[in-house]
């Protein structure tokens, strides 16, 4: 009968996925696993484990070791006495053992999707069909960067020992983008998979013995946020990367403020989902389906914000709500569920909650009337529209399957709406008008823009974001460099080297006497007095006081931003046009060679060769930067879908700059120049021993065709503006030259709206050595590439 | 359920005057129709009672076909000795469906068959379609092509199916197909006209929406991708367009109108795929053989298979299985 009946209903029935494979791995460790350091499976320090449980069915799966601050040591000590041998064996042996990894997984993948499915609550399609394929390729793509280090990448070397702490939306996918590129480039890894979704990262860890991978290369700790706190402090790991809230990552960044950890941080998002009225309203409608009910919401990147463009809101609307109520719900390993368990009750509750305070605000929300599993955490797809920007629920990451939707009348509007959070990981713009889809990505505020198309990933493109979304990327070209530090850093040293100075009495350096010039301070484009009233001497060479300059303070730093801001023209020329520009400069610069050399001896008493050095060496850096300026560009990544995937470097905004003490003009060059060769807008602390050169300097800036507000430069006691810059919420980025405290001090406050920090830990360069003191790492610490995704096909 | 006829459960598609606002406002996107096509028959599945059961009602949904230069009065009767009894008995005894006069959608020859067709199936009068204005190409004048709709209706075809002149929409001659495919809507009078859009040949997917669109303005009450004579036949991606500019049309007119993908459609698997299609993009109305059907001829014996095995948890031979 039962065939009868369903021949008339046409209902779907279970499609289960057999979860026996899974079971018995888990069966055959007893449902007990234990730290895996060295190598080996060791049991934890702390004694203690914790229970890991299937959200779908609210079962206990296994016990995991919970690993303390003396685990996690041992897990450190181990990656760092394997690091000697895994740098030694070389790029083609590492390639070898990542190749293998990417088979292992390959052929064990559907007990990976089964294990992650039943661990995360996520549908048995999803972990089957993206997640799991995603990691295999990860390493496939990696073994290859593996293979090419020193070829492509000589002028680079292996941090250390990295610490690396995952999330558990995308369990596996998210240590192949932790681990696959860090041992690529020849470190070793510590790495703790989130408390609640560990099972593959043990599953992997065994696919790793299994390999031969040396042991120590990978150790996985296992435990909660205070083993993270382990990973994060200890002393002897060289670098951290994060996935995960904005939340840990302030407190991440700020744990490891001033300690020369290298870090990269992927945090969490609002990104906008963008619809003109001449898009596909269909294929929107399933790209909506991908952007929010993809893993039940808790995705990162996920396209929570839905701006619509008026004419059709209410069209799409209601082609949304149908689909609803296509969407089903329920066990993980049914192959016919769209929608999944949330990973835990906490997690359910933090949507419910953020949901309610929506309703209470007033929003108007839709539920479909779908089944929802009663067992296990389950939550219903959820849309809001009539959503205002200052709604909670269209400024907070819900993490959820919650969708806020809000309209837009003009292009200019969609761009604003779009950029109207402190989250800026990824957008999506949907229109069959390509001239404007280019037009609008450039200015979303994203690390990656996924045109006709939402969610799609890929080894070969880098994934990370801006603002508080973090920074760093991961994947492609552009993910290898946090894995990786400059060899030449390693010649860096702990004090300024030495200038050549002249004998006293026998420097002919001397300024004429003539008509007082006071030294002002130069933002948006003009020479004004400080805001404060008061200006510092400046002691030459000699002893005595050689001129005045303003002495800057909070208000000025203001000042300087606001108009640092203003200025939309530089961000928006060409490379073609910025180089003429900084040829220009350089002409000018050549032009009082004589005059800037002089003030030079007179201020820190180089001798004259040296001093004419020091100017000529800043000419040609001013031509580095001119030849640059249209040939540092972007790549067309080799992603593995139909499409055009634009890696394009992008500047990061404004970009406070400490510049150093020594090389007066020539440190001032070479750190404010690449800056703005990349678009940005500069504010400049000059010297604070030695200003004069670049307050000089603003009057080849006057005559050199800079538009004003590109380089602002405020005068005075450097650490006490380096505070100002680096509290400064509409400041995207602090380099800075200087102490070691100072150093610190910037990397603390920027924790707050995540700037990009390019600190030098009170490690000297040698500013006159071009090695040291240009080239393209100036630029790419000067810039944030961007993934442009353009599928085509008419 | 008696299978003998189809039951039209919503009322008939008519010829609207041709609104060039309709095909205006189409846009499609085809890396996205490629990326929902790709992906919706991994998102559901259908197995055990439901696969069978489901497998049973793609037999229902079947226009069995023979459409070549050797067609005989001999193969003719075969096949519709097949298209009354598409599922060996014990198969159909076994699955509770003995007693359902289970039989395809319709049976679909050339015009010189229709007799022959007609009288093998005798009592049990399926539905006979006869394909149409100088099928496969349609490379003839409209006035033999109206001639022709009215000799097969006249011989005892009652569902038609017609192809359009590819040239007029790769030109981009909307009206001129829309007053051609009206006049023969009007020439099929009471049979049912299916419109081949012969897709594999319209280029673009906008081009396949667009040609959708006056097609139904004209008052098709099918619209079919392929005469299965094309170098491409029917593809999920073309499926996808077709069947949302149905949804589209029944939302903007009220009309329902069908679908039939033909050419190449030979699995059981992919069956079912093209059912899933239909319940997720058009709802459960389109999963009944007055609003779908497969033109398919080698489809039916593997659906007889996967049943046979779903039935003795053996996998079966083709030879086990009466041949149409």
């Amino acid at each position: 009968m039962k065939v009868k009946e369903i021949f008339e209903t046409m209902e779907y029935g279970p499609a289960p996925e057999s979860a026996d494979a899974a079971m018995s791995w888990l069966a055959k460790h007893k449902n007990k696993f234990e730290l895996f350091i060295d190598g080996k499976w060791v049991k934890p320090q702390s004694k203690k484990y914790f229970e890991s449980i299937s959200p779908s069915s609210k079962n206990t799966l296994a016990k995991l070791a919970e690993a303390n601050a003396k685990d996690v040591d041992k897990a450190v000590a181990a990656a760092k006495k394997a690091l000697p041998k895994w740098k030694e064996i070389g790029c083609h042996n590492r390639a070898k053992y990542l190749y293998a990894l990417a088979r292992q997984i390959q052929k064990h993948s559907r007990l990976f999707a089964v294990l992650e499915s039943i661990d995360n609550g996520k549908s048995i399609r999803e972990t089957r069909d993206i997640d799991i394929p995603l990691v295999a390729r990860h390493f496939y793509h990696h073994a290859g960067w593996a293979q090419l280090r020193d070829a492509e990448l000589p002028e680079f070397r292996e941090i250390g020992v990295v610490g690396q702490i995952i999330p558990w939306n995308f369990p596996l996918l998210m240590l192949a983008w932790k681990i696959a590129p860090a041992i690529s480039m020849g470190n070793t890894v510590v790495l703790k998979p989130a408390e609640a979704t560990s099972l593959t990262a043990l599953l992997f860890a065994e696919i790793c013995e299994q390999v031969g991978l040396p042991a120590g290369v990978v150790n996985i700790v296992t435990g909660a946020g205070e083993t993270g706190a382990a990973i994060v402090d200890h002393p002897k790991i060289d670098k951290i990367a994060f996935t995960g809230s904005t939340e840990v990552g302030k407190i991440i960044r700020r744990a490891t403020a001033g300690t020369g950890k290298k870090l990269s941080l992927e945090l969490g998002g609002k990104s906008p989902f963008i619809v003109f009225e001449d898009a596909d309203l269909d294929s929107v409608v399933e790209g909506i389906v991908d952007a929010i009910w993809f893993n039940q919401g808790q995705v990162c990147c996920a396209g929570s914000r839905l701006l619509v463009q008026e004419s059709v809101s209410e069209k799409l609307y209601k082609k949304i709500k149908k689909r609803m109520a296509k969407l089903r719900i329920g066990d993980s390993l049914d192959k016919s569920i769209d929608i999944g368990a949330i990973v835990d009750q906490q997690q359910l509750h933090t949507i419910s909650t953020l949901v309610n305070q929506g309703v209470k605000e007033g929003n108007t929300m839709y539920q479909p009337d779908i089944v929802c599993p009663k067992d296990g955490y389950f939550y219903k797809p959820t849309l809001f529209t009539d959503v205002s920007p200052s709604a909670s629920i269209a400024q907070d990451e819900i993490f959820g399957p919650v969708l806020v939707a809000m309209t837009f009348r003009t292009h200019k509007e969609a761009v604003k709406l779009a950029n109207n959070t402190r989250y800026g990981l990824a957008a999506s713009i949907w229109t069959e008008n390509i001239n404007l889809a280019l037009d609008i990505a450039p200015q979303v505020k994203a690390g990656v823009v996924w045109i006709n198309s939402t969610n799609v990933f890929d080894a070969a493109a880098g994934f990370g974001g801006y603002r508080e979304s973090g920074f760093g990327r991961e994947g492609g070209k552009e993910g290898l460099y946090e894995y990786l530090k400059p060899r030449i850093e390693d010649e860096f040293g702990s004090s300024a080297p030495k200038p050549e100075l002249a004998k006293a009495g026998k420097s002919n350096g001397q300024i004429e006497i003539g008509i007082d010039r006071t030294a002002k301070m130069y933002i948006g484009g003009k020479q004004c007095r400080p805001d404060g009233g008061y200006s510092r001497a400046v002691i030459g060479a000699s002893g005595i006081s050689i001129g005045e300059v303003s002495e800057g303070n909070r208000k000025d730093i203001r000042n300087a931003v606001e108009a640092a801001h203003a200025n939309k023209k530089w961000g928006g020329m060409t490379g073609h046009s910025k180089a003429q520009v900084l040829y220009y400069l350089a002409e000018n610069l050549s032009a009082r060679k004589r005059e800037f050399a002089a003030r030079l001896t007179s201020m820190i008493g180089v001798t004259d060769a040296a001093a004419a050095m020091e100017v000529e060496l800043s000419i040609q850096r001013l031509y580095t930067y001119g030849a640059l300026a249209d040939k540092y560009d972007g790549n067309v990544h080799h992603t593995t879908h139909r499409n055009v995937t634009l890696a394009m470097p992008e500047a990061i905004g404004v970009i406070g700059v400490m510049c150093p003490d020594e090389s007066p003009l020539l440190g001032f060059i070479s750190t404010v120049i690449p800056c703005i060769t990349m678009g940005n807008s500069v504010i400049a602390i000059p010297s604070e021993t030695a200003p004069l050169s670049a307050t000089d300097f603003y009057q080849i800036l006057e005559t050199s065709d800079v538009p004003g507000g590109t380089i602002n430069i405020v005068t005075g006691k450097k650490d006490a503006l380096s505070k100002v810059l680096s509290s400064h919420d509409d400041v995207d980025g602090i380099w800075y030259f200087g102490s070691k405290e100072g150093s610190k001090d910037v990397e603390l406050r920027a924790a707050e709206n995540m700037k990009r920090t390019w600190v030098n830990y009170g490690k000297y360069r040698d500013w006159s050595n071009p090695k040291h003191g240009e080239g393209r790492d100036f630029l790419r610490k000067a810039s944030q590439i961007k993934n442009i995704w353009v599928p085509y096909g008419e | 359920m008696k299978a003998e006829k189809p039951i039209h459960q919503h009322k008939r598609i008519e010829t609207i005057p041709f609104d060039v606002h309709l095909l205006n406002e189409l846009k499609i996107n085809k890396s996205a129709v490629e990326r929902r096509a790709g992906t919706l028959g991994k998102r559901r599945s259908v197995k055990k009672d439901w696969q069978a059961a489901w497998l049973l009602r793609a037999v229902t949904c079947i226009d069995l076909t023979t459409l070549s230069g050797d067609d005989t009065a001999g193969n003719v009767q075969r096949l519709c000795a097949k298209a009354k009894n598409p599922i060996r008995k014990d198969i159909l005894e076994a699955l509770g469906m003995a007693d359902q006069g289970l039989t395809v959608g319709a049976v679909c020859v050339y015009h010189n068959l229709i007799g022959e067709a007609k009288k093998a199936l005798g009592d049990r009068p399926l539905p006979i379609a006869a394909v149409s204005t100088g099928f496969p190409a349609g490379q003839i004048p409209l006035k033999e092509k109206l001639k022709q709709i009215q000799l097969s209706v006249a011989a005892g075809a009652t569902e038609i199916d017609i192809v359009i002149s590819r040239a007029q929409v790769l030109n981009g001659e909307w009206k001129k197909l829309y007053k051609e495919v009206s006049q023969m809507r009007a020439a099929c009078g009471d049979a049912h006209m299916k419109t081949i859009l012969a897709t594999g040949q319209l280029s673009t997917l906008t081009n396949i929406a667009k040609a959708s669109v006056v097609a139904m303005m004209a008052g098709s009450d099918f619209i079919k991708t392929s005469t299965g004579k094309e170098s491409v036949n029917a593809t999920l991606p073309v499926s996808l367009v077709m069947i949302r500019a149905i949804r589209e049309y029944e939302e903007q007119t009220g009309f329902k109108v069908g679908f039939k993908p033909a050419g190449g459609i030979r699995k059981a698997k992919q069956a079912l795929q093209w059912l899933i299609l239909m319940k997720e993009e058009l709802g459960d109305d389109w999963l009944r053989n007055d609003l779908f059907r497969f033109g398919a001829s080698s489809l039916l014996g593997d659906i007889e298979r996967q049943l046979e095995h779903f039935v003795t948890g053996r996998y079966s031979a083709a030879y086990r299985h009466p041949m149409s």
